[in-house]
């Protein structure tokens, strides 16, 4: 856009009028004028948020055909499926931005594109299905019912959608867990092997403290987001705390006490050079979940270039049908 | 290699009696597989009996910048509107 005089003021005006909507918790929808940062800002965060749906169906991906059950496996299954719709509502939420699908693959193949850490750790047992879909789930329920009043209109309505389905995730996972805990003793320990495992990871999820998120404050003045990384975190745990008594599991942190006078549970430090190496790209799994994503990428090129080309033949063909009648 | 399929938009008719509605968009190589695809991505749990889609391209959407003088004008035209009309109280339902 040419700097011109004229035009510096007519996006101050536009500013002005944008400004003065998300004060008002009014919407922006697709074609309304929006700040550069806002429209950047927003890319990043729901592309980031669909490729964490899409990596995340690799690590519940690989217990669907070792399922104990075929309740597990059917629950299993459709969550997993969930998850790929999840990835596909957000994706089409951030295409309404003006960014391409495949550039946002491309951004997630290259390795500029970051997708949520806690899918770069292994799972090592039946277990982590349930610890996987209480905790990690759970965590980010935390974090989409947040979303759902997030100040994008697209990005609001794909979130009141995948709320909706969160839930089922959740449950199966916890129902698991509550099945083991019930168990031998070698499946109650599988259980409690499981949590403290995931308990940590799941905490990492809300990011970086609030002092060190670098992009929170914009996002909460813009209501992109409507809660802190730290408030997030801090519910999740008073969330979770009773649903592991239900359990009779410890929660694997020396610290966690309730504190009477905040009216919250206090909890222990996070490791956050675990947290930062994760991100880096050195956890247990970045390697692999990558290599796998790429793999069926490009295995999947021919599948996209014949649908194409047969799409585009029967294109032809019907039109060459109307010719035909016309010449009759 | 580009992956060239359109976008389409899809509108889903969640029962009989009631309209179809906008619901979000997908990539699909061609009609019948933009009706494939919005089965697998929209109504998984019973969301609809009847689907819409629509090339994105064929749709042309008013401009942001003049939804005022397209707008605006029946804003003070409270005529338009049955409260506009006082009527005895004795005329209880009309
Ligand atoms: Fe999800
Ligand atoms: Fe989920």
């Amino acid at each position: 856009m040419p700097v011109e005089g004229s035009n510096k003021t007519d996006n101050q005006d536009f500013m002005k009028i944008f400004d003065a909507r998300i004060e008002r918790d009014e919407k922006v929808e697709p074609k309304d004028w929006m700040p550069d940062a806002y429209r950047k800002t927003l890319i990043r965060q729901i592309s980031q948020h669909a490729h964490s749906e899409v990596i995340g169906m690799q690590p519940e991906g690989n217990w669907i055909l070792r399922a104990p059950s075929l309740r597990r496996k059917v629950a299993l299954l459709a969550k997993v499926q969930d998850e790929a719709g999840h990835g596909l509502y957000l994706y089409s939420a951030a295409e309404t931005l003006g960014i391409e699908r495949d550039e946002l693959y491309q951004q997630l193949l290259d390795g500029k594109a970051k997708y949520s850490s806690i899918f770069n750790y292994p799972t090592l047992t039946w277990a982590d299905m349930g610890a996987v879909g209480w905790l990690v789930d759970g965590a980010a329920i935390m974090n989409q019912v947040m979303l759902t009043r997030t100040s994008y209109g697209p990005y609001a309505r794909a979130m009141v959608r995948i709320c909706k389905e969160e839930s089922f995730h959740q449950r199966q996972g916890y129902e698991i867990l509550l099945h083991l805990v019930k168990g031998s003793e070698a499946q109650k320990d599988m259980a409690q092997d499981a949590l403290n495992r995931w308990w940590w990871p799941s905490l990492m999820m809300f990011g970086p403290t609030d002092s060190e998120s670098t992009h929170s404050e914009q996002s909460m003045a813009w209501k992109i987001k409507r809660k802190s990384n730290d408030e997030l975190r801090q519910a999740f745990v008073d969330a979770t705390v009773p649903q592991a008594e239900v359990l009779g599991l410890t929660i694997p942190d020396p610290d966690l006490k309730w504190n009477e006078e905040r009216g919250h549970y206090d909890f222990g430090p996070i490791d956050w050079d675990e947290f930062w190496q994760v991100v880096k790209g050195d956890g247990p799994c970045n390697r692999e979940r990558m290599a796998h994503y790429t793999k069926a990428y490009e295995e999947g090129a021919w599948v996209r270039e014949a649908a194409m080309a047969y799409a585009e033949k029967k294109q032809k063909r019907r039109e060459a049908a109307k010719s035909d009648l016309q010449v009759a | 290699m580009k992956n060239n399929w359109p976008i389409w938009e899809v509108f889903i008719r969640s029962k009989n009696g009631l309209s179809h509605k906008h619901v979000g968009s997908l990539h699909a190589a061609d009609a019948e597989m933009a009706i494939e695809n919005a089965r697998d991505v929209y109504t998984r749990r019973t969301e609809g009996v009847s689907l819409w889609v629509v090339e994105s391209k064929n749709i042309t959407a008013s401009a942001p910048t003049d939804a005022d003088a397209l707008f605006e004008p029946a804003a003070n035209k409270i005529y338009r509107h049955p409260t506009f009309y006082n009527l005895p109280d004795e005329v209880k339902h009309m």
